[in-house]
């Protein structure tokens, strides 16, 4: 296809995807607050609108007309710069997450994937270290939130966002070392070849998922992507915003609903990471007596449903564990996961090596 | 096509700012990032040079267009060992003589 | 034509942002400009091909290294810097030498750029698997086995030697 029905198309796929992950990201906040409430025996919100449904308009509406305060001896460009960093970061990484094989509306064939792009018979070529640039993403992200405590130009948010990041730079070796494991097994590091390599099924109709060779390997990369994302078990950072002050301290209306996205986005790209890399993505029984249009958006289904089990998921351990001291923190992901990844991909190599 | 040679000026002109920065600058941790930015030049030529060797290849194999890319793996291992160990020297230093201006501590005496 | 494009204007950016790392007083301005730089080196990597090496770039040097330098600007709280007179030996004799020899080494590339050929962006000669993670790994595990072994034993013996210089007295 030419350049312009290119471009075209990439930017309807890219604000139709930035659109429904907004509009997740509000809704994940709906359903939080709801389950979280069940959790502890109360309702959630439930005036606004039928059930409540109507609460992140709400919320949102208050989030734009509260006074946007700069206070005076902040540090202005960085204080500006560092939510939008940790909002802008964790859209980037959706733009490498498959959703699906191929789509075709009106003649045009276009893969299920922002950095996707088909060729003839269709055959998709993806970004060959997709892996890659979702960690280096994530890895920029701590950006963010180290800049935004030392510009507010306040003892306790500095030290509150130096714990945050040392946390979550610790966190990022133990990601990174488990996802070693799948690479191995899967021999490319390009998400789409990682989903395809989960193709087919063993015995009694077992799919080849990773998840049932690295359990081991799901297990860290859970719990370091719980600690990346500043979660319950692991929110200390956040949570010193009901103590004393956090990162974020400083921050009002729009900054500080960026930085209340960029966290939401997060969980939704760890989400898709996780049902992409160990549940097999897209794979999912195909219904064959669907017109082609649907049968193509099935998938779209069947990697929604995974991704909406790790968010609730999130939203469940949120409700039901107490978090963790900074100290114990610490010691849990450089002495237990770090040893425990490293371990898991002596084993996988081994294990592999012998299958010859 | 861009001729090798326009990256190897940026490579140069990086390199010489550099220098100047670690030259010129008087605190000691810009001097430490003037030399990360070095090692960044340097690195930009070995990335060009592998490009370069993958398509204008001499015959006899003696030449691994690849081997560019291993050693700015090699530089960056180097160089993350290096911050590491300096930061730590200079959060020593800040320790004893409270400033981090080079030109104060150029006396071994307190 | 858009490969030219490209180079210069993240060129451009790699050296505005050098530039911005010597003239900026207060050190952490000077971080972010070199995170920018890495930045767009990274993405110069990308255009000569090397991807594997770009997303390293990013990763460690851009979000591990420099996240250590914004750690120690911010823990020791360094306000900006102020003007001491500076050596003079590194202002009269290194400046020119410097000056000299860029210049020397930008005379000889302008002058004998033309028999060095070109850069591709990687389209049609050469192996398409070229800065391939497997081929980067096939040459670190075979050819350039014992350096990658001595670089772990470096960063290592780097670990042990900031513990150890990390401790407070007593």
């Amino acid at each position: 296809m030419d350049t312009t029905t290119f471009i075209i198309i990439a930017a309807i796929k890219i604000a139709l995807v930035v659109f429904v992950m907004l509009t997740g990201v509000a809704y994940t906040t709906w359903l939080e607050r709801k389950l979280i409430g069940r959790i502890q025996n109360r309702w959630g919100p439930t005036r606004v609108g039928p059930f409540g449904l109507l609460q992140p308009l709400a919320d949102g509406i208050k989030f734009i007309l509260k006074e946007d305060m700069i206070p005076d001896n902040v540090h202005k460009g960085l204080f500006i710069l560092a939510p939008m960093l940790a909002l802008a970061m964790s859209l980037i990484s959706i733009a490498v997450i498959p959703f699906g094989n191929t789509i075709t509306v009106g003649g045009h064939t276009t893969a299920l994937q922002i950095s996707g792009v088909t060729h003839s018979g269709n055959a998709i070529s993806d970004i060959n270290i997709g892996l890659l640039i979702i960690l280096g993403v994530t890895s920029i992200g701590v950006y963010g939130v180290a800049l935004a405590g030392w510009s507010s130009n306040s003892k306790y948010s500095l030290l509150g966002s130096l714990r945050a990041s040392a946390q979550m730079i610790s966190y990022e070796l133990a990601l990174g070392l488990s996802l070693v494991g799948i690479l191995l097994l899967s021999g490319t590091l390009s998400l789409r070849g990682i989903v395809e390599s989960q193709s087919g099924t063993w015995f009694w109709h077992v799919p080849k998922w990773y998840i049932f060779p690295q359990f081991i390997g799901f297990f860290i990369y859970l719990l370091a992507a719980f600690a990346e994302t500043n979660r319950i078990p692991f929110d200390l950072p956040e949570a010193e915003t009901e103590l004393v002050a956090g990162y974020h301290t400083e921050y009002s209306s729009m900054k500080f609903a960026m930085f209340f996205m960029a966290e939401y986005v997060n969980m939704f790209t760890v989400a898709c990471l996780a049902s992409l890399l160990f549940f097999g993505g897209w794979h999912g029984p195909t219904l064959a007596f669907l017109p082609p249009i649907l049968q193509s958006l099935l998938p779209v289904l069947w990697f929604a449903l995974k991704v909406f089990f790790f968010i609730f998921l999130y939203i469940w351990i949120r409700g039901t564990l107490p978090r963790f001291r900074y100290d114990q923190l610490m010691a849990f992901g450089w002495k237990f996961l770090l040893p425990l990844a490293i371990a898991n991909i002596i084993v996988t190599s081994f294990i592999v090596a012998w299958r010859g | 096509m861009v001729p090798l040679s326009w990256y190897l000026i940026l490579s140069a002109i990086l390199f010489c700012l550099g220098v100047f920065g670690f030259l010129l600058k008087r605190n000691i941790i810009t001097i430490f990032m003037s030399i990360e930015l070095m090692l960044n030049a340097v690195n930009l030529s070995f990335v060009a040079f592998a490009n370069y060797w993958n398509t204008h290849a001499p015959a006899g194999g003696k030449i691994i267009p690849l081997s560019g890319h291993a050693f700015v793996f090699f530089v960056m291992v180097v160089a993350a060992a290096e911050a590491a160990v300096g930061l730590a020297i200079i959060i020593s230093v800040f320790r004893t003589r409270e400033t981090l201006n080079v030109d104060r501590v150029n006396l071994l005496k307190l | 034509m858009t490969h030219q494009l490209l180079f210069i204007v993240f060129g451009l950016i790699c050296v505005a942002g050098a530039i911005n790392l010597l003239v900026q007083r207060h050190p952490i301005s000077s971080a972010l400009s070199l995170v920018v730089v890495m930045a767009s080196l990274a993405l110069i990597y990308l255009l000569l091909g090397a991807e594997f090496v770009a997303a390293i770039q990013v990763i460690v040097y851009a979000g591990a290294i420099m996240v250590l330098f914004v750690f120690v600007i911010m823990l020791l709280n360094a306000g900006a810097e102020e003007r001491t007179r500076g050596s003079r030996i590194a202002l009269f004799i290194g400046v020119p030498g410097v000056i000299v020899l860029a210049g020397t080494v930008g005379w000889l590339l302008m002058a004998g750029g033309s028999h060095m050929g070109s850069v591709s962006l990687n389209s049609s000669s050469g192996s398409s698997s070229f800065g391939d993670t497997h081929a980067i790994a096939n040459l670190l595990f075979r050819n350039f086995l014992l350096p990658f072994e001595i670089t772990s034993v470096l960063i290592l013996i780097a670990i042990m030697g900031a513990v150890v210089l990390g401790k407070k007295e007593g």
